[in-house]
């Protein structure tokens, strides 16, 4: 098997990472908390990819009991992360409600400007 | 589904009511929207789950470990919650905590969280209970992770509730991080379920060994030790903890301080130990030596750091972040000796440093003051409370005598068993620097004048909590056949791993 086959058969795993990597640097690289929060959800859902894409069988049926079908696609990793989904999504709703809050007291949801501003207040209070 | 067979007993279920009284008590508590009766709810539950807990214990010693098939669903297939002498010890610790801080907050809270929020705080409260409780009963991978995201995410809302507007700020950090450490810990689960196709814990430690393609293991191991690192704040990923606990509702930073943290690390235990087991990863791998060197730098900078603090509660943070270190040097001996010192620290850490907490507690609703010279005087004005800061304190320093005195003690052996002496070194280092900045806080609150004369009482339930747990630092400084006793049976409990 060539090289450029062995990446290709494995592109569900290349756009896994793909995913994961990106979240993962706009969570560490930008200051705006909403786009950060968006950077966790990216990061989030490839996850959710990790989980599905060796779930499903090539030729495979969905998973429903019939006796004409024999091979299908794994339902545990779907349960999973259906689960998954809505942890995910109540975390974004936290930190979205969380960047309300945080704009209304500080004027601002650019941690660089905030932290500096925290920074002042622990050496004054 | 024997379930519907045989009449319905109290007792074979404990393990499923560790975990969904707290989350009915949640509900109620949200349901209510009134502060005074969400506190009696949450009180109440409070009051069971030890009871709960210790019932637990009772059985597992009795007859060993307890398997409970969540809706009647035979594992591995259905979930599995699974107690055995290790988890059922931290129960114990979790529920007792539960229950003191509960009880003792409620004027705290009063003062410190609006009238609007109240009940929204016990319901908050009572779900990372809920979390926390279904983090040590489950004993199926995927399930931790559920419940770890119930604990995480009551957790955020408890700080954001500080009256201070930096608690917002630190509770949007503490969730992005709580976050990240999560999905790495599910992304390490994924891994392992593809290799195994099985998420229960024993079933997984069955497989493993079968398992040829070592690689995607080794990494799976990784992400799961960093996301749980994340969570039990180990050196280097320590950066949320102390703003989260600083700003945080006083005594919301007393619970979670006692408990969060120790759960995450019984959960590294639980991996590293029961389902890799001693002869896969830790030979493998440099875990060990990893955790003895993260340690030993948590252990020396977070006590330099907890030095300089001027916020009190920000110390006390740091000093925990130091505390997880002896945990952490513990565990990485991978000896029963070492082992007992860390499972009981974690016991004996979590009740100073709850009642170092809720000292402050007491002291920030007389007072308001969270500067360390602010609390000028107060040995006098508030002689109770500064005892019980100050024996807990003597605790954190481990002072013979103290319940911090017998699990460092194990550590020390440990540590000299090995030959490893610069360990011992470390160990004496770090405490003579909890010295300092506890002898900052007496040198303060004895040897300075009073800044105003009359402070506001205390309440008395807050004190008395904050003593209750003094006193069980003396007392498991003298009486070692629970906190130590059991933590060595937990230890060789772990040790063998569940792939006998």
């Amino acid at each position: 098997m060539t090289l450029f086959e062995e990446i290709a058969q494995h592109y569900n795993y290349w756009v896994t990472i793909l995913l994961m990597v990106s979240g993962l640097y706009i969570v560490v690289a930008k200051s705006n908390m909403i786009k950060r929060l968006l950077g966790l959800s990216v990061f989030q859902t490839s996850v959710y990819l990790l989980y599905l894409s060796p779930g499903k069988i090539l030729g495979g049926t969905p998973p429903i009991l019939a006796s004409e079908y024999s091979v299908y696609a794994n339902p545990l990793p779907h349960v999973l992360i259906l689960t998954a989904i809505v942890v995910g999504v109540a975390t974004l709703a936290l930190g979205l409600a969380l960047a309300v809050r945080i704009n209304e007291a500080f004027g601002s949801i650019e941690e660089d400007e905030i932290v500096p501003v925290i920074d002042r207040e622990d050496h004054a209070a | 589904m024997s379930v519907e067979h045989h009449a319905f007993h109290v007792t074979e279920h404990l393990p499923a009511l560790a975990a969904v009284v707290p989350l009915v008590g949640a509900v109620l508590a949200a349901l209510v929207r009134n502060g005074t009766i969400a506190w009696l709810v949450s009180l109440a539950v409070g009051l069971a789950l030890p009871v709960i807990s210790i019932l637990m214990l009772w059985e597992v010693q009795a007859s060993g470990p307890i398997s409970y098939a969540l809706g009647g669903w035979a594992p591995p297939v259905g979930i599995e919650f699974r107690v055995d002498l290790a988890n059922a010890y931290l129960a114990i610790l979790v529920s007792v905590m539960a229950g003191v801080v509960l009880a003792g907050s409620p004027r705290s809270i009063d003062d410190e969280v609006n009238p609007e929020n109240r009940a929204w705080y016990y319901a908050a409260f009572l779900l990372c209970l809920c979390g926390l409780m279904g983090m040590i009963v489950t004993g199926d991978a995927f399930n931790v992770f559920v419940f770890m995201e119930v604990s995480s995410l009551a957790t955020y809302i408890l700080i954001a509730m500080g009256r201070d507007r930096r608690a917002l700020v630190a509770a949007y950090q503490y969730l992005i991080i709580g976050t990240v450490g999560a999905t790495f810990y599910v992304i390490g689960v994924g891994l392992l379920l593809a290799m195994t196709g099985t998420l229960n814990l024993v079933d997984l430690a069955q497989r493993l060994p079968q398992i040829e393609a070592t690689r995607p293991l080794f990494t799976a191991v990784a992400f799961i030790i960093v996301g749980l690192g994340l969570k039990l704040a180990l050196f280097p990923m320590h950066l949320w903890l102390p703003n989260a606990y600083a700003y945080a509702p006083s005594s919301a930073s007393a619970f979670v301080a006692s408990t969060a943290t120790k759960v995450a690390v019984y959960l590294l235990l639980r991996f590293t130990f029961s389902v890799y087991g001693v002869d896969f990863v830790l030979p493998e791998t440099p875990a060990a030596t990893l955790f003895m060197i993260l340690a030993s730098v948590a252990m020396i900078s977070g006590s330099l750091s907890a030095i300089f603090q001027t916020n009190v509660k920000r110390m006390l943070a740091y000093s925990s972040v130091s505390q997880i270190g002896y945990i952490i040097l513990g565990i990485a001996m991978i000896s029963e000796t070492g082992l007992t010192g860390g499972i009981s620290h974690m016991f004996n850490h979590a009740l100073i440093k709850g009642a170092l907490f809720i000292a402050v507690a007491a002291v920030i609703f007389a007072t308001g003051a969270v500067r360390i010279d602010d609390m000028a005087g107060l040995g006098r004005t508030m002689p109770v409370t500064m005892g019980a800061f100050v024996i807990a304190g003597l605790g954190l320093i481990g002072v013979p005598g103290t319940a911090g005195f017998i699990s460092k003690w194990y550590l020390i052996q440990g540590a000299a068993e090995q030959g490893m002496w610069w360990i011992v070194a470390v160990i004496v280092v770090s405490s003579l620097m909890a010295v300092f900045y506890i002898g900052r806080v007496v040198e303060v609150a004895w040897f300075r004048a009073p800044l105003s004369d009359a402070p506001r009482r205390a309440p008395p339930e807050l004190v008395l909590a904050a003593v209750a747990l003094a006193v069980a630092v003396v007392i498991f400084g003298f009486f070692t056949e629970f906190s130590a006793g059991v933590a060595s049976d937990a230890a060789r409990v772990l040790l063998e791993g569940y792939a006998r």
